[in-house]
C-alpha cells in the first residue's frame, strides 16, 4: 500500500509512534500494532460498541475512528483500566452482578459505562433508566442488559468517584 | 430470587460462585479467535455473489493476482480435491432428503445473497479485501423465489434436478386425529408465521488453519471443535488423530457456531495447499447474509376441545423454509419442534406433518432454541384465540389440561416421555408475583384514557439434554453419530484437579458450574478445580455443547467421572487408615474413618498416596479416570412465564412494562449462572417477537445485512427481568438436573405475543404476526376498525 503516516499516541500511559496506513483504524492499530487485544470488533457499522475505547477522555468507537485521527491523542482501553488482579471498581461490579457472559461486548461495555458516570460526575445517583439508555450504544446478545445495568448501578453506588 | 423445595445438594453446588472465568474476560485478558495470530498468518477474504440466483459464466482473477502481496485466488473448481461437499448429518428416519451438494465455494451457480464464488489470499489483512473487489465475476441471472409458500408450487427451481423445491416430508404423530377433532365442540385454526432471525453472536465467526508435517492445527469460533474435527479429516482425506481443533474464548454462538462452515474447511485446505497459516475473519455484514439462520416457519395450526375446555386434537402443518442448502442439522429443526408439540398439555391426539422448502436465502439450522420456539409460540397463542372462543380463562383452560403432576414419567400422543414436571406448581409461583386482580383493575383505568396495556402468559415445557443415543442415534430418530458425554478428571500431587469435558463453552459458564459440581465430590475448593474444554487434543471425545446438554449430559459425565475417583480415594484412605472402604466417608473437605473424623487424609495427601504408589494390593497408581456418560432420555425443563405491554394504539409501538419468568430446570448448581441464562434468553425472544427479522426481497436481495437494519434489542428497549425457579429434579442423571440456557428464548415470543393480543382485543385485534412492529400493530388496529376482526 502506497504510502504511510506517522502518528503518535499515548494509549494506557505509554507513548507509541507508529507509521500507519492513512486509512488504518485506530482499533486495528490498537489490536494489531500494539497488541492489545482486549479491545474488540463487532460489526462494521459502529452499532455494537465492542470496540469502545477512551480517547482524551471520552467513548468513542474505534472502529470508527482511524488511527491518524488519533495522533497526539491520550486513549485508554480496556487493559489501561483495571488488570485481573487489580481489577477496577466497574470490572469488579461487572464480576460480582455477573455482568458478562460470552465476554466480548464486556470491555466496550465497561468502557462505555466508565464513561457514561465520569460525564455525569457529581449529578447525583445514576438511575436505571439512564444506564440502560446511556448504554444505547453498546449491544450484548448474552445477558440481555438486565446484569450488566445492575452492574453499572452497583458500581455507581459503591464510589463516589467514578472516573475511568 | 428463592429457591423452593430441594435444598443444595453439597458446599458449593446450589451457591451463587461468580465466575472463575470472568477476570480474564474483564481485563481483556481472554484470547478469541481474532487474538491469535502465527509467524507468516495470510488472510483470506471471500468473493461472495450479489445475486440470489445465477449461474457463474466465468471468474477472472487476474487483476486480483497482480496486486502485491496477494499469493493465491481460488474458485470451487480449484477445491476438487476435497473428499466430498458440506455435511448433512441427520435426515429424518427413513426419508429420502433431497440434498443438492454444497461446496466451500461455489460450482457453477450460486444459490443466495452470499454464496461464495472465490477467496483471495495473501499477506495483509486490507490488501485482500481490495484485491477481493479486483475479481471480476460474470453473473447469469437466473429466477429466485424467497417465499415458500410459492415455492412449494413450482418453478421457479432453487436447484433444477430436483424439479421441485420441497426437500422433504416428515410426520410425528400419534393418537386418532379425526376422533379428536369429531369429539371437539370447538376448533381453531391459525396460520402461525415464524418470522426468519440470525443468532447474531457478538463475536463473529473466525478460523486459523495450521497445516505443518501432515498435522493440522485450526483454531475457530466453534461449538463443537469435535464434530468439526471429524469432518475436517474426512473433507480433507486426513487421518483423524492427525487433526486438533481448538475453539478458543468463544464470543457466543447461539446455535450459529454449531456448524461445520465452508470458511473453516476452505482455510483447511489452503493452509495444506499453501503451506502457510491461513486465517479469516468474518465480517458483521458477512455474518447476517451468510452464517446460518434460524426459524422461518409457516405453521398451520388446527386445535379441538370440549366446550369445557379439554382438548381433544392438535394438528400441525409446518412449512419449513430452510434455504438453499442443508447443512449440518438442518431438517432437524422443525423436528426438534415436533418432539415437544404436546406443549406441558394432556392433548390424546397429535399430528405434525413437516414439508422442508429450498429458497433462495440463506439455509436455516439450529439458532437458539432450535425449533422449541416455534412449536411453544403456536401452541400458546392458539390456546389464547381457544379460551377466547370458548370464553373461558386463558390459566384455567391451561391449568385444566396440564400433565398433573402425578403422571410423570408422563408419555405423549407420539410417544415421547416427558422425565418430570409439576405445571401447575410454577404458575402459582408466577401468579405470587402478579396480582391479576390489581392487573385488571388497572389496565381498565388505562384503556379509559386510552392507554391499552395487556398482560400475556407462556406455559411451555422443552425437551433438551440432547443425548440418548437409543433416542437420536441410527435406531432412534435417525441421527448417525452418538450423543453421550465424556469426562476425564485428573487429581495432580497437590491434590489440585484438572477436569476435561467434552462439552464446549462459548459464555455458559462451566468453568464454574462444573468445578462445583467435581469440587463437592472431591472434597476441594472449586478455585483448584480447573475446567477444559474445547480443544480435541486435551481430553476424550466430546459431543460438545449446544441443545442445553452440557449440564445434564456433560456436568452428569464428568459428575460420575468424580465419583469414580472419590471411590478410588476412599479405597486407599482404607488402605493407609487400615478401615474398610464402606467406612470411609467425605465430611468437610476430608476422606475420614466413619465415628473417627479425626481419622482422615486430604485429597491432596491421597493424591500423595496413589502417585507414591502406596494403594491397595492390584490397584493401579495414580489418581485420573474418564467417564462416558450416556443418559437413558431427554430432560424436559418448563416454566410460566408473564409478560406485561403498553401498546400505543395512534403510533403502534409496543413496550414492555413487565416480564415475570418462573422456570424450573430441576436441581440448582448456581443460581446467578441460571438467572443470567434466563435473562438472555428472555431477551432473544422479545428480540424475535418486537424488533427482529431477517428479510429479503421478492427477487432475494438481503435488505437487513447490517446492525443498522437488523434490530437487535438494546438496553434501552428492554425492561429488567423478574425471575424466579422451582426445582423439580430430573430422574434421568444423578445430579437431578435439566438444561436453562434455551428455555427463555422457548417460552418468551408466545407471552410478548399473547400480552400484545389482550391489550389489543377491545379495538378488535385477535391475531398478529411476529415481528410486532408499529407498522404491524397499526395494521392490525386499521383492519380491525375495517372488518370487526382481524388475521394479519
Amino acid at each position: 500500500m502506497s504510502g504511510t503516516v506517522n502518528v503518535r499516541l499515548t494509549v494506557n500511559g505509554v507513548e507509541h509512534t507508529l507509521d500507519v496506513e492513512p486509512r488504518l483504524l485506530l482499533v486495528h492499530a490498537l489490536r494489531d500494532e500494539l497488541g492489545l487485544t482486549g479491545t474488540h470488533v463487532g460489526c462494521d457499522t459502529s452499532n455494537c460498541g465492542a470496540c469502545t475505547v477512551h480517547l482524551d477522555g471520552k467513548a468513542v468507537k474505534s472502529c470508527t475512528v482511524l488511527a491518524v485521527q488519533a495522533d497526539g491523542a491520550e486513549v485508554t482501553t480496556i487493559e489501561g483500566l483495571g488488570t485481573e488482579d487489580d481489577l477496577h471498581p466497574m470490572q469488579e461490579a461487572f464480576w460480582n452482578n455477573h455482568g458478562l457472559q460470552c465476554g466480548y461486548c464486556t470491555p466496550g461495555m465497561i468502557m462505555a459505562a466508565t464513561a457514561l458516570l465520569a460525564d455525569r460526575e457529581g449529578e447525583g445517583m445514576i438511575t436505571e433508566e439512564e444506564v440502560r439508555h446511556g448504554l444505547e450504544g453498546n449491544l450484548c446478545r448474552c445477558t440481555g442488559y438486565h446484569n450488566i445495568v445492575k452492574s453499572v448501578l452497583d458500581a455507581a453506588s459503591k464510589t463516589g468517584e467514578m472516573v475511568a | 430470587m428463592t429457591v423452593t423445595d430441594q435444598a443444595p445438594a453439597g458446599r458449593h453446588v446450589g451457591r451463587p460462585l461468580r465466575r472463575k472465568e470472568d477476570p480474564r474476560l474483564l481485563a481483556g485478558r481472554a484470547r478469541y479467535i481474532d487474538d491469535i495470530t502465527l509467524p507468516g498468518t495470510l488472510w483470506a477474504a471471500f468473493v461472495r455473489s450479489p445475486e440470489a440466483h445465477a449461474r457463474i459464466l466465468s471468474v477472472d482473477k487476474s487483476a486480483a493476482l497482480e496486486r502485491a502481496g496477494v499469493h493465491a485466488v481460488f474458485v470451487g473448481e480449484d477445491l476438487a480435491d476435497l473428499a466430498g461437499p458440506l455435511p448433512l448429518a441427520w435426515v429424518p428416519p427413513g426419508v429420502e432428503v433431497n440434498n443438492p451438494e454444497h461446496w466451500p465455494l461455489a460450482r457453477g451457480a450460486v444459490k443466495h445473497v452470499g454464496d461464495p464464488v472465490a477467496v483471495v489470499i495473501g499477506e495483509d489483512r486490507y490488501a485482500v479485501v481490495d484485491a477481493a473487489a479486483d475479481v471480476v465475476v460474470d453473473y447469469e441471472p437466473l429466477p429466485a423465489v424467497t417465499d415458500p409458500e410459492l415455492a412449494l408450487k413450482g418453478a421457479p427451481f432453487v436447484h433444477e434436478q430436483f424439479a421441485t423445491n420441497e426437500t422433504h416430508r416428515w410426520s410425528l404423530g400419534g393418537g386418532d386425529l379425526d376422533a379428536g377433532f369429531a369429539e371437539a365442540d370447538v376448533v381453531v385454526e391459525r396460520r402461525v408465521v415464524n418470522h426468519r432471525t440470525a443468532g447474531a453472536p457478538m463475536e463473529p465467526r473466525g478460523v486459523l488453519a495450521d497445516y505443518r508435517a501432515g498435522t493440522l492445527t485450526l483454531w475457530s469460533s466453534t461449538q463443537v471443535p469435535h464434530f468439526l474435527r471429524l469432518f475436517l479429516a474426512i473433507l480433507l482425506g486426513m487421518s483423524e488423530e492427525r487433526v486438533r481443533v481448538i475453539a478458543p474464548e468463544v464470543g457466543g454462538g447461539f446455535g450459529s457456531k454449531l456448524q461445520v462452515y465452508g470458511e473453516e474447511v476452505l482455510a483447511a485446505w489452503a493452509s495444506r495447499k499453501l503451506g502457510q497459516p491461513v486465517k479469516w475473519i468474518e465480517t458483521r455484514s458477512e455474518n447476517l447474509a451468510v452464517t446460518h439462520q434460524g426459524r422461518d416457519q409457516i405453521d398451520y395450526v388446527k386445535i379441538g376441545a370440549k366446550r369445557d375446555g379439554t382438548l381433544t386434537a392438535l394438528h400441525v402443518q409446518i412449512i419449513a423454509d430452510l434455504g438453499a442448502y442443508n447443512m449440518l442439522l438442518t431438517p432437524a429443526i422443525p423436528a426438534l419442534g415436533a418432539f415437544v408439540m404436546s406443549g406441558v398439555y394432556r392433548i390424546p391426539a397429535v399430528q405434525t406433518d413437516i414439508v422442508g422448502v429450498f429458497t433462495n436465502k440463506c439455509p436455516t439450522d439450529a439458532i437458539r432454541g432450535a425449533g422449541r420456539p416455534e412449536a411453544t409460540h403456536l401452541i400458546e397463542v392458539t390456546m389464547d384465540q381457544l379460551a377466547h372462543e370458548l370464553g373461558m380463562d386463558r390459566l384455567e383452560l391451561r391449568r385444566r389440561n396440564f400433565i398433573p403432576k402425578d403422571q410423570f414419567p408422563a408419555e405423549v400422543a407420539f410417544g415421547i416421555v416427558y422425565d418430570s414436571g409439576d405445571y401447575e406448581k410454577t404458575l402459582e409461583k408466577l401468579l405470587e408475583h402478579v396480582d391479576l386482580d390489581a392487573f385488571r383493575r388497572e389496565q381498565e383505568e388505562l384503556r379509559a384514557r386510552g392507554v391499552y396495556r395487556g398482560i400475556g402468559f407462556s406455559t411451555y415445557t422443552e425437551i433438551c439434554g440432547l443425548a440418548p443415543t437409543r433416542a437420536v442415534g441410527p435406531q432412534g430418530f435417525g441421527n448417525q453419530a452418538g450423543f453421550w458425554e465424556s469426562a476425564m478428571v485428573r487429581v495432580h500431587n497437590t491434590g489440585a484437579v484438572t477436569a476435561y469435558t467434552g462439552a464446549s463453552p462459548h459464555g455458559q459458564g462451566h468453568e464454574t458450574t462444573f468445578a462445583q459440581i467435581v469440587a463437592d465430590r472431591l472434597g476441594v475448593d472449586p478455585e483448584v478445580v480447573e475446567i477444559v474444554h474445547g480443544d480435541t487434543a486435551t481430553g476424550p471425545e466430546g459431543r460438545n455443547t449446544y441443545g442445553s446438554r452440557s449440564l445434564a449430559v456433560g456436568g452428569e459425565a464428568l459428575a460420575r467421572c468424580a465419583v469414580k475417583i472419590a471411590d478410588k480415594a476412599r479405597a486407599i484412605v482404607a488402605h493407609k487408615l487400615e478401615a474398610a472402604p464402606e467406612d470411609i466417608e467425605l465430611v468437610d473437605d476430608r476422606f475420614v474413618v466413619r465415628g473417627s473424623p479425626d481419622r482422615g487424609m486430604t485429597l491432596a495427601e491421597v493424591a500423595g498416596a496413589a502417585y507414591l504408589n502406596e494403594v491397595p494390593e492390584g490397584m493401579e497408581p495414580g489418581l485420573e479416570t474418564t467417564t462416558f456418560w450416556d443418559p437413558d432420555n431427554f430432560v424436559f425443563p418448563f416454566g410460566a412465564h408473564a409478560c406485561i405491554v403498553d401498546v400505543d394504539p395512534e403510533t403502534g409501538k409496543v413496550t414492555v412494562q413487565r416480564y415475570v419468568a418462573v422456570d424450573d430446570c430441576g436441581h440448582a448448581i448456581n443460581p446467578l449462572v441460571i438467572d443470567g441464562q434466563v435473562h438472555g434468553g428472555i431477551a432473544h425472544a422479545i428480540g424475535q417477537a418486537l424488533y427482529e427479522q431477517v428479510q429479503y426481497d421478492d427477487r432475494g436481495q438481503l435488505v437487513t445485512g447490517t446492525f443498522v437494519n437488523y434490530g437487535l434489542p438494546t438496553a434501552s428497549e428492554l425492561p429488567s427481568f423478574e425471575t424466579d425457579r422451582t426445582e423439580t429434579p430430573s430422574p434421568v442423571n444423578s445430579l437431578g438436573v435439566k438444561g436453562i440456557g434455551e428455555a427463555g428464548t422457548i417460552a418468551a415470543s408466545p407471552a410478548v405475543t399473547n400480552a400484545v393480543i389482550d391489550a389489543l382485543r377491545p379495538l378488535g385485534v385477535d391475531y398478529v404476526n411476529m415481528p410486532l412492529s408499529p407498522m404491524r400493530i397499526w395494521d392490525a388496529i386499521q383492519g380491525a376498525n375495517r372488518e370487526g376482526g382481524s388475521q394479519s
